[in-house]
């Protein structure tokens, strides 16, 4: 591992912040274990890691949030001298000149960007605001960085990648010396991504130090100087980032061998769902859908590529029968579905992933073992006298718990407790054990870690391999390229015909989602009700 | 066309503005409250303290001002309550509101029967008088619909400009309206935010308690049990109706007042083939109806009922 020692030459060789032996327990977790870092002026430092490998709770020991056991937080002053911060209070970190982007904002939907920015930095008790110099300041910060935001708009009507541009604004305006971000690229969109770290690049350029937190490899490799790795709350690795290749980092950080996935070839059979010619009008963008053909055959994988807010989620409420199209007709097996009802289209053998986990796949404050049995109580197989037979609900909890390594205290612990990637391994566990028909997956693996990321691929695959049909809506282009067998896109409702993977080149995929670049197909059905 | 008449009267519109004065109080408390993210269902109770300490304050020699600075006292103290309960603790804000409204209205009871035991008829005092402004009160219909009420419905208006003032003018609204809608903002930015919601509270509490002193030292003269009468829970659905806004708030409030003196005057027209009751259900009703129309479109503040508590995220 080499030290910080051998920085790049554009990188100057001022420390700004050095984290020493910093020590976390959590009862009987130790959160973080012994770990240094250090941080210098003008340095893009990545700090990578598994959920739970104790990123935000260093972060946090940072920012003043917690107090660490043991080990200094030693921050350089503004006039240079190496000052050791005061452990537990925000406002000594926000002084010493850090800044932190949480990966849930903190910003008021209520108020407008500038408000937000201003919150706090001026007196709280005087008869009247004063705007003149905060919104000179903040000219000169966009016009310095390129991070260009209505300020005047109330946050609410922002986008998400506007919102951290208005988060990292707010710490520039306090005049941070250190950025910190969590996650930062988790909410956004691969162009949204892009842009941010070409004005990370800019900001360390002018110098700027800033820390980013992620699990994303590639992006992380594209923007950071340097890559600190955590695994089980202790540092197992720190390197250049220009020494780094994807894979070593991803063992380090997994502490293993990571499988991938591939597809194996294999003849598609008989379409399980169809959509013909498909409208589904909302009044919002969002939620409407024109002229829409797709099918989804046995063993195959469709992928829908998408930005966000495009439609996937009317397109998600139709196939699960949770919505009925205004026109056009949906096929199952060949049959015209009259009647649009989630439990019928359950029974027909289609499951859902869905898209926000937490929220619509999973009751919180019921146990691992009765969410995993939800879908099924009605069937005898766990009902006793037309009572839920909890010995049998367990028992394949348990199965569930040990095939699919959900890690989790047992079966009658809350879901609540447990995190992204083992809710979504719950989720799977309740979908894939009744083999299902079809297999809607809605972004099935966004925010998740290499570790989890690559057992959704490997079940999703599996799946495939035993005959099920799969719909993959998902922005994330790696994981579509690799698993999909074929791609459609779908851009402001409307979507491209299918597309065969091997054929699809990258670039052109990425334009189609912006939707700058149209697919121009011979001929083909389905397009044509789309450009009517 | 005696309903034109009605409407046209300038006593009309002095009684209108005279009932809505209470509600004015009670509506800016509930709302600065709500705005910081905290119900307030004691504003019932703090009503019932602040009309009797309010009153007993001047019955026992203070003078009228004196009387309504202990009344706000007396709501702040049931305010911090309600505050402490919900804001540190985190405590659920229904249930420890309705505890402080029946413990402020049972501790006023006791309060007063504890001082006055044997008096069949309340004891009065001398309440604010009508204002007679020169010039201002003459004027031809204004002058005796605005210009002639007493000196508290004028500081329930002054109120509503400095409530609107505050929230949307000055760096301590800003807060306030950041921490009812995402505490983390607020914190994040170096400020407190159980400072600023015990605060809110506090202040909120006692505005609402003038509501209760106005009963007590403007429009009557006495205190009696019951005399509330539900007029703090009008104020927590007139606060929805405004939208949280002071503005819209002073228009519910008037509204409001003027159903109420509607009603009385109608029965006297054409309460001869209708029962009082229904009479006395029109403003409450028409309330229900104005809340649904506009109410469904409410934009709750975020954070309202939401505990927060330092370091979970």
């Amino acid at each position: 591992m080499s030290s910080a020692a051998q920085t790049s030459p554009e990188i100057s060789q001022d420390l700004l912040l050095a984290l020493a032996g910093i020590t976390k327990r959590f009862g009987p977790l130790i959160a973080n274990d012994a770990i240094d870092l250090t941080v210098h002026k003008g340095e893009i430092v990545a700090l990578l890691g598994e959920n739970g490998a104790g990123k935000t709770t260093l972060m946090n020991i940072l920012f003043g949030h917690y107090v660490a056991d043991e080990g200094t937080v030693t921050v350089a002053a503004r006039d240079g001298n190496l000052e050791q911060l005061e452990p537990g209070a925000p406002q000594a970190a926000l002084d010493a000149g850090i800044g932190m982007v949480h990966q849930h904002f903190t910003l008021a939907e209520n108020l407008t960007g500038l408000d937000n920015i201003v919150l706090g930095t001026e007196p709280i008790f005087r008869l009247r605001r004063d705007r003149t110099k905060a919104r000179a300041k903040l000219a000169e910060l966009m016009a310095g960085s390129g991070l260009n935001v209505d300020l005047d708009q109330p946050v609410h009507k922002l986008t998400v990648g506007e919102k951290q541009r208005v988060e990292i604004l707010k710490a520039l305006y306090r005049d941070a010396r250190l950025l910190v971000l969590d996650e930062p690229t988790a909410v956004l969109t691969p162009q949204e991504a892009d842009s941010l770290f070409a004005i990370l690049r800019k900001l360390a350029q002018n110098g700027l130090a800033v820390i980013i937190i992620a699990h994303k490899l590639a992006e992380v490799l594209a923007v950071s100087h340097r890559i600190a790795v955590l695994r089980g709350g202790k540092k197992v690795g720190e390197m250049m980032t220009s020494d780094a290749d994807h894979r070593s980092i991803a063992e380090l950080m997994v502490g293993r061998e990571v499988p991938v996935s591939r597809r194996v070839a294999r003849e598609p059979g008989k379409p399980v769902i169809t959509l013909t010619d498909i409208t589904i009008d909302r009044g919002d963008s969002r939620r409407s859908l024109h002229g829409v053909s797709i099918m989804a055959r046995e063993g195959e994988i469709l992928g829908i590529a998408g930005v966000s807010g495009n439609g996937q989620a009317a397109l998600a409420q139709l196939i699960a029968g949770l919505d009925k199209p205004d026109q056009g007709s949906v096929e199952i097996f060949g049959e015209k579905v009259e009647k649009f009802d989630a439990h019928k289209f359950a029974q027909n053998g289609i499951a859902r992933i869905p898209e926000d986990r937490h929220h619509d796949g999973i009751v919180g404050s019921m146990t691992v073992a009765e969410n995993i049995a939800i879908e099924d109580v009605r069937n005898a197989g766990y009902q006793k006298f037309g009572f839920l037979d909890f010995d049998a609900i367990r028992k394949r909890a348990e199965h569930a718990i040990k095939d699919y390594d959900v890690r989790c205290p047992g079966p009658d612990a809350p879901a609540r407790l447990l995190s992204g990637g083992n809710i979504q391994k719950l989720i799977l566990a309740r979908v894939l054990e009744k083999s299902p028909k079809l297999i809607l997956a809605n972004q099935p693996s966004r925010g998740l870690d290499v570790g989890a990321q690559s057992e959704v691929h490997r079940r999703l695959l599996e799946a495939r391999q035993n005959g099920s049909a799969v719909i993959l809506i998902s922005e994330d282009l790696d994981e579509l390229l690799t698993i999909s067998d074929q791609i459609a896109v779908i851009h402001a409702g409307h979507v491209t015909p299918a597309m065969a993977t091997d054929t699809i080149d990258r670039s052109e995929l990425g334009l189609m989602m912006a939707g700058q670049k149209k697919v121009h197909h011979a001929s083909t059905n389905a397009h044509s009700g789309e450009t009517a | 066309m005696e309903i034109i008449d009605i409407l046209l009267a300038a006593s009309f519109w002095e009684a209108a503005i005279r009932i809505a004065t209470p509600l004015i109080f009670g509506v800016l408390g509930a709302l600065v409250c709500e705005r910081a993210g905290v119900l307030n269902l004691g504003i019932e109770g703090i009503f019932t303290a602040g009309a009797m300490a309010g009153w007993m304050a001047v019955w026992l020699g203070a003078g009228l001002w004196g009387g309504v600075l202990v009344a706000a006292l007396a709501g702040g103290f049931f305010g911090l309550i309600h505050a402490i309960l919900t804001v540190p603790l985190g405590l659920s804000q229904h249930v420890s509101g309705i505890g402080v409204t029946l413990l402020a209205t049972s501790l006023s009871y006791f309060t007063y029967r504890t001082a006055l035991p044997d008096v069949s008829s309340p004891p009065r005092i001398e309440p604010f008088r009508p204002l007679d402004i020169p010039f201002l009160s003459d004027l031809p219909f204004i002058g005796q619909a605005l210009f002639s009420q007493t000196a508290m419905t004028m500081l329930a208006l002054v109120l509503v400009f400095v409530t609107g003032w505050v929230l949307y003018r000055t760096p301590l609204g800003l807060a306030i309206r950041a921490v009812g809608d995402n505490p983390s903002s607020v914190e994040a930015q170096g400020l407190s935010v159980y400072g600023l919601r015990i605060g809110a509270v506090v202040v909120g509490s006692s505005l609402m308690a003038l509501g209760g002193a106005f009963l007590t030292m403007s429009a009557f003269d006495a205190f009696f049990f019951g005399m509330i009468n539900g007029r703090g829970w009008v104020c927590i659905a007139l606060t929805v109706f405004a939208s949280w806004r002071p503005g819209k708030a002073l228009i519910g409030a008037l509204l409001f007042g003027a159903f109420d003196a509607f009603q009385v005057r109608l029965q006297t027209e054409v309460g001869a083939f209708l029962p009082s009751q229904v009479f006395l259900m029109m403003p409450y009703i028409l309330s229900i109806i104005a809340l649904i129309v506009v109410a469904r479109k409410a934009d709750y503040p975020k954070a309202l009922l939401v505990p927060w508590f330092k370091g979970q995220r």
